[in-house]
């Protein structure tokens, strides 16, 4: 018998397929949260610059039971979601007419392009000084810079419906409504959603910087106001709200989108 | 009720504002029950011919018409599109359906007609499906169900079957065969492949290219069915070496340019 050897071929990009348990996140998750207890217990960092996970949970769940915190909550949630709402749904009409009509493409799109860029809070004062005090200029703000991205991504879905299910929906008899009813705004959803998503980060962002800048009710006034006061474990509790408010957001959209777009 | 293509040309301008002829002096009739295939080299422009067949293009010249209609009433076509265009959110029997939906015929004769053409085509169980689930296919199943499902004077079918794996192919142009033999409805279908075009039609339409032209028209003088058994092989490929070498030299000048 000759003298061979074996040599095995291994799969070498096995790792692209390495499976990690779910416990791992939650595992991570822990890990920092009792990292972050034991730093401020230790007294490493003083409690004003970083208070304790433990002690942000009471302080917050006092500013719950005094009504506080709903308060602000409300006021929050009523800006966020009128302007919003408004935004979104202006953002896709004005897409959506600018998508089909070339006219109101040339008219408009540099004009659009033009604003968008703008920082929209750099508005404000001028928005301030169109609607006054109240709530009005915060909800108008939000809905401009909801606005804009939900335009632009409707925009560009509409010119990125495949031209052969258009063919396809005219062969079969559509007329130029149906064609936009049961082809085009179908087709430029996924597109649309991909802007929501975008624009309700924006929304937040704006949201809170409205808030710190002119309001008095309101998760940012009330992260300000007790910045102000040097009272971090409030502070944190607004933040710890806001981040919340950001995720029930987000997953609120992804269950929409998975309701309005189940063929995807 | 046939179908007449006359004198129809077509010009382009390029991106160079150059002006191109694509189609000249195009000249053939369908006939009521007859399956035409053209068959060419690429860039002949029989997909732009069986689009100006189709209401999807104008033509530079000359006309496309229904001889024999019943007064009253617009020719119907079903199109199977190359690129399938099955609509991504409709199901299966939405998309089937799609055509009767758009002449607003009842719910009830949606349900039925949407039945009996997706049995036709085999996708019996397949109804609620979206078109992301089925394979290459049963996709082209459902988008030769949508053409059927309008009872169409005339069917269009631009090389339905060039996106599918060879095996699949096979297997499709027999059903297709067997499907036409059921509803015999005038049928234009384009494709590159001079098999399937011998295996397919009553006549054979050869297109050549600068400008597209119609260099030879070859009736199959092949029973419809069964074509690929063994006693018809040696009149099965005389009909195919005599496309081939009509094709060859043009095929050969295409490859050179792209």
């Amino acid at each position: 018998m000759t003298n061979t050897t074996k040599k095995v071929i291994k799969n070498r990009v096995a790792f692209l397929e390495k499976k990690i348990p779910s416990y791992v996140s939650v595992l991570g998750i822990t890990g920092i949260l009792l990292l972050w207890e034991l730093v401020c217990r230790l007294n490493i960092v003083p409690p004003l610059f970083l208070p304790a996970p433990t002690a942000i949970i009471t302080d917050g769940w006092e500013m719950i039971s005094s009504g506080e915190l709903l308060k602000n909550l409300l006021a929050s949630l009523y800006r966020i979601l009128g302007g919003y709402a408004i935004g979104a749904v202006l953002g896709i009409v004005v897409g959506l007419l600018l998508g089909f009509s070339k006219l109101a493409d040339a008219i408009f799109t540099p004009i659009v392009y033009s604003i968008y860029p703008i920082p929209k809070i750099a508005l404000l004062p001028l928005i301030i000084l169109w609607f006054g005090i109240g709530e009005m200029p915060k909800v108008a703000i939000i809905a401009l810079g909801v606005f804009f991205p939900v335009l632009i991504n409707t925009f560009s879905g509409v010119k990125s419906v495949d031209p052969s299910l258009i063919k396809a929906a005219v062969t079969f008899g559509s007329n130029h409504f149906n064609v936009i009813r049961k082809v085009i705004l179908p087709g430029a959803l996924p597109t649309i959603f991909a802007g929501l998503k975008l624009a309700a980060g924006t929304a937040l962002l704006l949201l809170v910087s409205a808030e710190m800048i002119a309001a008095q009710y309101g998760i940012g006034a009330m992260v300000l106001h007790y910045g102000n006061l040097m009272i971090t474990t409030k502070l944190m509790a607004g933040v710890l709200i806001l981040s919340l408010l950001g995720l029930m957001f987000n997953r609120g959209l992804q269950w929409l989108e998975r309701k309005l777009i189940p063929w995807k | 009720m046939k179908i007449v293509i006359e004198n129809v040309e077509k010009r382009f301008t390029d991106s160079k504002k150059n002006e191109v002829l694509a189609l000249e002096d195009i000249n053939f009739t369908i006939n009521e029950q007859e399956f035409v295939v053209l068959v060419g080299p690429s860039g002949c422009g029989k997909s732009t011919l069986l689009n100006i067949v189709g209401g999807l293009l104008s033509p530079s010249k000359g006309q496309v018409y229904f001889e024999g209609t019943e007064e009253d009433k617009e020719p119907t076509l079903g199109i199977v599109f190359q690129e399938i265009a099955l609509f991504p959110w409709r199901s299966v029997f939405e998309n089937v359906t799609f055509g009767l939906e758009e002449r607003g015929a009842s719910k009830n004769e949606r349900a039925e007609k949407g039945k009996h053409y997706i049995d036709m085509v085999g996708l019996t169980g397949f109804e609620n499906a979206y078109p992301k689930q089925l394979s290459g296919g049963m996709k082209q199943r459902a988008g030769i169900a949508r053409a059927l499902a309008v009872e169409p004077d005339l069917l269009l079918m631009d090389e339905p079957f060039s996106a599918l794996d060879a095996q699949t192919r096979t297997i499709m142009q027999e059903e297709l065969l067997t499907i036409w033999n059921r509803t015999k409805l005038s049928t234009l279908y384009v494709t590159h492949n001079i098999q399937e075009a011998v295996y397919l039609a009553d006549r054979v339409i050869v297109l050549s290219r600068h400008p597209g032209h119609i260099k030879k028209i070859i009736t199959i003088d092949l029973p419809k069915i069964g074509r690929d058994q063994d006693q018809y092989r040696a009149q099965f490929e005389k009909y195919a070496d005599e496309i081939w070498q009509l094709i060859r030299h043009d095929a050969e000048e295409a490859l050179k340019e792209a």
